[in-house]
C-alpha cells in the first residue's frame, strides 16, 4: 500500500451540495481527510452526515461539487466507483447476510473461484479472510456462520470485509449503537491498529466521549452547512455541543392558561421488548404538553409503541388514571383513550387511495354505524365537522387523502384523533415534511388539546420545536430516560447533554 | 449435511420403521421400486422448484407445464415422427423459452413471481386442452422406441431410471447451487436483494437463471412423466404438481422469503412425500384422505422446525445477555 505524504489529502469533498425538491440536505461543505487520521464528523439529527456519507459512497450523486480521492477527480461516483477508489462503509444497520458464512460475505461479488469449472475456492476465499480476521481482532473463524455472530462480532467482520477490498478511507455511522461497552473497547483498539496501517477512519457517532477518545479532529454539519472544526487539542464535549447548536430559537411557546391536572399515565420499571435492557419511568398529567427527545434511535418511537401496544412490553407498571393498565393490541389502547399519531405518516398514519373523510372516521366506525353498517350520510357529517373544526383546506371530502398537502394530510390525522375523546395523545414527529405554516397551526392544535384537558406527549428530534412547544422535555438515551425538564431550565445545551449523555 | 437435512432424514427412516412394522410389504422390492420411481418424478421439479424459491419467487406453472410439454413430447415422437432425441431437444428448448419469459417478466417488468406463474398456470394448461381438443395425447399403437423407453423408464439392477436420473440431476445441482459462485449469489439475493445488488451482483441475472433453472428440470420431468404414463390427458396430467414441489422444498427447509434451503433439503422433502403417499396406500388409509395426510406431516414439520428456531434465537439472546457486564441494564 502506497501512503501518500502526510500532507496530502487523501480525500477531498469541495463544495458538496445537495437540494431536494423545496430542502437543501448539504450546502458548500468542504471536507478534507488525511491518511492516518481518524475525523469524528459530528451534528444533531437532520444536520447532513448521513446525506454527505451516501454522496461518499456513491449511493446518491450532489447537487455540485467535486470530490477527489488520492488526486483522482470524481464527477459521479457510483456504489462500484466508490468501492474500487477504496471507500469502506461500517453501516449503522449492518448489511450482512446472514444466511452465509463469514467468508462467503467478506468476498461476496468477488468470490475466488478455481479449478475447470470455475467453482468457489473455499479454502482459498478462508485462508485470505484469516489474517484479515485476525487483524481486526475477532475470535471468530472464517467458516463461523454468521447468524451465530453477535452484532459486536458482524460489526468485526464489516471492518475486516472493508480491509479486503483495501480500503483507503472507513467510515463508520453510528458503529457502536448495539455493542457493549467492551466491544466498544475492542473497536477503539481496531480503530487505532488502522490509523497505524494509514487507513483514514470517518467516525460518525452522537456518543461525543468516543469522539474524544478517538478523534484527531473533529468537524461539525449544523443544518447541512460547516459549523467548524476542532484539531486533536481543541476537542472537548462542551466545545463540540457548542458547534453541534446555535441558532436562534423563534417564540413558539404560548403557555398554559390552567395549571397541569391529575397524573393521567405513569410508566414505572416499564421494560419493553424493542428495549428489553432499559427501564423506563415517566409521568404525563392532563392538560400538560410534554416533550419528548432523544437523539435518532434513543429509543422514543419504541416507547410510544409499547404504550399503544404495538410491541409488547416485558415488565413494568403502567398507569392510566391511576388504574393499572396495559395494552396489549390497539384497540386495547384506543378504547382505553390513548391515541397514537404515528411517524410516518404516509405508511401508518393515512390510507392515502382513500377518501378523506373515510381517513378522519376510520378509527371509530362505530360511532358513524347505524347498527352495524357504515353510514355514508353520517360519515360525511362527521368529517365536515372535523374539517371545520381543523381547518383542512379541502373543498371535496370525497378526494383520496393523497391529494392533501403534508400539513392538511396531518390535520386529517388529527381528526381521526381528536373526534374521539381521548385521554392521552402521543404524536410523533408531528410536523416531520410540514411546512412552516402548517406548523404553526399544528401547534396551536396541540396546544387546544393540552387545554381540554388531555394529556399530549410529542416526540421530535427538532430542537427548536421541543423547546419551543413544550411544557417539559423528556429526554430518551439508548432506551432509558435520561433526564426531566422543566421549562425553566430548557436550552439546547441542556438537552443536549441529556441526549448524548455529558459526563 | 445440515442438522435440517439430519432432522428429515431421521424423520424418513422413523416413518419408514412404522410403516414397515404396519406392512412388511413397505420394504418389498416392488414397492420400493415403484415409489423409487416416483421420487424420481416428483424430485426432478421439486429441486428446480428449488432454485426459484431461494431467490423468494414461486413458480406456480410447473403442472402446467408438464401437461403442456409432455403433449409436445409426445407428439412430437408419436404423431410427427420426429427422432427422439431431438424431440427432447425441442421440448427442454421450449421449457427454457417459458422459464426464460417468465425470469424477464419479474425482473424487466418487475412483476411479481406469483401472477407472473400463476398467468403461466393457466394459459399453458388451456394451450395443452385447445391444441389437443380435449383428446389424450398418446403413442401410435404397438409404436415402440427401445432406447427411450430404456432411458425413461427402464431399471437397471431394479432401480429406475428416473430415479438415478433425480440423483445425477441432483448432484450437478448441488455443485451448482453449493460450490458455484452463482449459488452463492442465489443466496444472498434471496437473502436481500438490495444489498446483493450493492455488492455487485447483478441480481436481475441471478434471478431469472433461477426460473430458467426450474423450467428446465420441469422439461425434463415432463419427459419422464409422458414416457411413465405411455399418454397425456391434457386436462389432468400433471395438475397440482406446483404444489408437490413447493411442499418438498418447504420440508426440506426452504423458507418461502429465500435465502434458505439446500439440495439434499428439497430430495428429502420429496422423499418425504412420496412415503407418505405410500403409506396412506400401504396402511389401508381411504386414498382420499392423502392430501390430508401430507397437508397434516408439512403443517406439523414447519411448525416443530420454526419452534426449534424461535428456541435457538431465544438461547442466543439469553447468552448475550449473559455476556453483557453486570450493571449495564440499570435504568438512568
Amino acid at each position: 500500500m502506497t501512503s501518500p505524504s502526510p500532507s496530502a489529502p487523501l480525500l477531498v469533498l469541495e463544495n458538496i451540495s445537495k437540494a431536494y425538491p423545496g430542502v437543501v440536505a448539504l450546502s458548500d461543505v468542504t471536507l478534507t481527510v488525511r491518511a492516518s487520521e481518524v475525523l469524528g464528523l459530528i451534528g444533531e439529527n437532520g444536520a447532513g452526515k448521513s446525506t454527505l456519507m451516501k454522496i461518499l459512497g456513491g449511493v446518491i450523486e450532489p447537487s455540485s461539487g467535486r470530490i477527489v480521492i488520492d488526486n483522482v477527480e470524481y464527477g459521479r461516483l457510483d456504489v462500484t466507483g466508490s468501492q474500487a477508489a477504496g471507500i469502506a462503509f461500517v453501516h449503522q444497520e449492518l448489511n450482512v447476510f446472514d444466511n452465509l458464512d463469514v467468508a462467503a460475505n467478506m468476498f461476496l461479488g468477488r468470490e475466488k473461484r478455481r479449478g475447470p469449472l470455475r467453482l468457489l475456492d473455499l479454502e482459498g476465499m478462508r485462508d485470505a479472510a484469516r489474517p484479515l480476521l485476525a487483524r481486526v481482532g475477532a475470535t471468530f473463524g472464517p467458516d463461523a456462520r454468521v447468524i451465530d455472530l453477535s452484532l459486536a462480532e458482524r460489526q468485526l467482520l464489516e471492518i475486516a470485509k472493508a480491509l479486503s477490498i483495501d480500503a483507503r478511507v472507513v467510515i463508520m455511522d453510528e458503529p457502536t449503537s448495539s455493542l457493549t461497552l467492551s466491544e466498544t473497547r475492542t473497536l477503539m483498539k481496531v480503530i487505532a491498529d488502522l490509523k497505524d496501517q494509514g487507513i483514514a477512519v470517518i467516525y460518525i457517532s452522537h456518543r461525543l466521549s468516543e469522539i474524544e477518545t478517538c478523534a484527531d479532529r473533529v468537524f461539525a454539519l449544523r443544518d447541512g452547512r460547516v459549523a467548524g472544526e476542532l484539531a486533536r487539542h481543541e476537542i472537548g464535549h462542551d466545545a463540540m455541543i457548542r458547534l453541534m447548536i446555535g441558532r436562534d430559537l423563534k417564540a413558539l411557546y404560548t403557555a398554559p392558561a390552567v395549571p397541569p391536572g391529575d397524573v393521567i399515565l405513569s410508566l414505572k420499571g416499564v421494560r419493553t421488548q424493542a428495549r428489553p435492557l432499559a427501564l423506563a419511568d415517566l409521568e404525563i398529567r392532563a392538560g400538560e404538553l410534554v416533550g419528548v427527545a432523544g437523539l435518532v434511535g434513543a429509543g422514543r418511537t419504541e416507547l410510544a409503541e409499547a404504550i399503544f401496544g404495538i410491541s409488547p412490553v416485558i415488565e413494568g407498571d403502567i398507569r392510566l388514571d391511576g388504574q393499572a393498565f396495559r395494552a396489549r393490541t390497539p384497540r386495547e389502547a384506543i378504547d382505553a383513550g390513548l391515541y397514537l399519531v404515528p411517524e410516518d405518516r404516509k405508511r401508518t398514519g393515512l390510507l392515502l387511495e382513500s377518501a378523506i373523510s373515510e381517513n378522519i372516521v376510520l378509527a371509530d366506525l362505530q360511532s358513524v354505524a347505524w347498527r352495524g353498517l357504515v353510514s355514508l350520510p353520517r360519515i360525511l357529517r362527521r368529517a365536515t365537522e372535523q374539517r371545520d373544526r381543523l381547518g383542512i383546506k379541502a373543498a371535496d371530502l370525497s378526494r383520496v387523502a393523497a391529494e392533501l398537502s403534508g400539513g392538511n394530510q396531518q390535520k386529517v390525522v388529527l381528526g381521526k384523533w381528536l373526534s374521539m375523546r381521548p385521554r392521552l395523545i402521543i404524536f410523533d414527529e408531528p410536523t416531520r415534511g410540514v411546512d412552516v405554516g402548517a406548523k404553526s397551526e399544528i401547534y396551536q392544535l396541540l396546544r387546544a388539546l393540552a387545554e381540554a384537558g388531555v394529556g399530549v406527549m410529542m416526540i421530535s428530534s427538532d430542537m427548536e420545536e421541543v423547546i419551543g412547544v413544550s411544557d417539559r422535555i423528556v429526554v430518551l438515551r439508548e432506551g432509558r430516560i435520561a433526564g426531566s425538564l422543566p421549562r425553566a431550565e430548557f436550552t439546547e445545551q441542556s438537552v443536549l447533554r441529556l441526549a448524548v449523555g455529558a459526563n | 449435511m445440515q442438522k435440517k437435512d439430519m432432522g428429515l432424514a431421521v424423520l424418513i427412516i422413523i416413518v419408514g420403521a412404522i410403516v414397515y412394522l404396519r406392512n412388511p410389504l413397505f420394504l418389498s422390492p416392488i414397492n420400493l421400486g415403484n415409489t423409487a420411481n416416483l421420487i424420481g418424478l416428483f424430485g426432478l421439479f421439486a429441486i428446480g422448484q428449488g432454485f426459484v424459491i431461494m431467490t423468494g419467487g414461486i413458480d406456480l406453472s410447473v403442472g402446467s407445464m408438464i401437461a403442456l410439454l409432455g403433449v409436445i413430447f409426445v407428439d412430437l415422437v408419436g404423431k410427427f415422427g420426429v427422432p427422439w432425441p431431438l424431440a427432447i431437444l425441442i421440448t427442454i428448448g421450449v421449457g427454457t423459452l417459458l422459464g426464460l419469459a417468465h425470469g424477464l417478466l419479474i425482473t424487466r417488468l418487475k412483476m411479481q413471481p406469483f401472477v407472473v406463474t400463476l398467468c403461466g398456470l393457466l394459459i399453458y394448461r388451456g394451450v395443452a386442452r385447445g391444441y389437443t381438443g380435449e383428446a389424450t395425447a398418446g403413442f401410435p399403437f404397438g409404436a415402440s422406441y427401445p432406447e427411450l423407453e430404456w432411458l425413461t423408464i427402464g431399471r437397471s439392477f431394479g432401480i429406475p431410471h428416473s430415479f438415478l436420473a433425480m440423483l445425477i440431476i441432483g448432484a450437478v445441482c448441488w455443485v451448482v447451487l453449493h460450490r458455484s459462485v452463482f449459488g452463492r449469489h442465489l443466496y444472498a439475493v434471496g437473502k436481500n436483494e438490495d444489498a446483493a445488488r450493492y455488492s455487485g451482483i447483478r441480481t436481475g441475472l441471478v434471478i431469472t437463471a433461477a426460473y430458467v433453472i426450474c423450467a428446465i428440470l420441469t422439461s425434463i420431468a415432463a419427459i419422464y412423466f409422458a414416457m411413465f404414463t405411455k399418454s397425456v390427458q391434457p386436462s389432468s396430467h400433471g395438475n397440482f404438481y406446483e404444489l408437490y414441489a413447493i411442499a418438498a422444498a418447504v420440508l426440506g427447509g426452504f423458507s418461502l422469503r429465500g435465502g434458505e434451503g439446500s439440495i439434499i433439503g428439497v430430495v428429502l422433502g420429496a422423499v418425504l412425500l412420496q412415503e407418505l403417499q405410500n403409506l396412506v396406500n400401504l396402511l389401508g388409509i381411504p386414498s382420499s384422505l392423502n392430501f390430508a395426510v401430507m397437508g397434516g406431516v408439512i403443517l406439523a414439520g414447519v411448525l416443530a422446525d420454526q419452534q426449534f428456531n424461535r428456541y435457538r434465537a431465544r438461547r442466543r439472546a439469553k447468552r448475550a445477555m449473559e455476556a453483557l457486564p453486570s450493571g449495564t441494564p440499570s435504568a438512568g
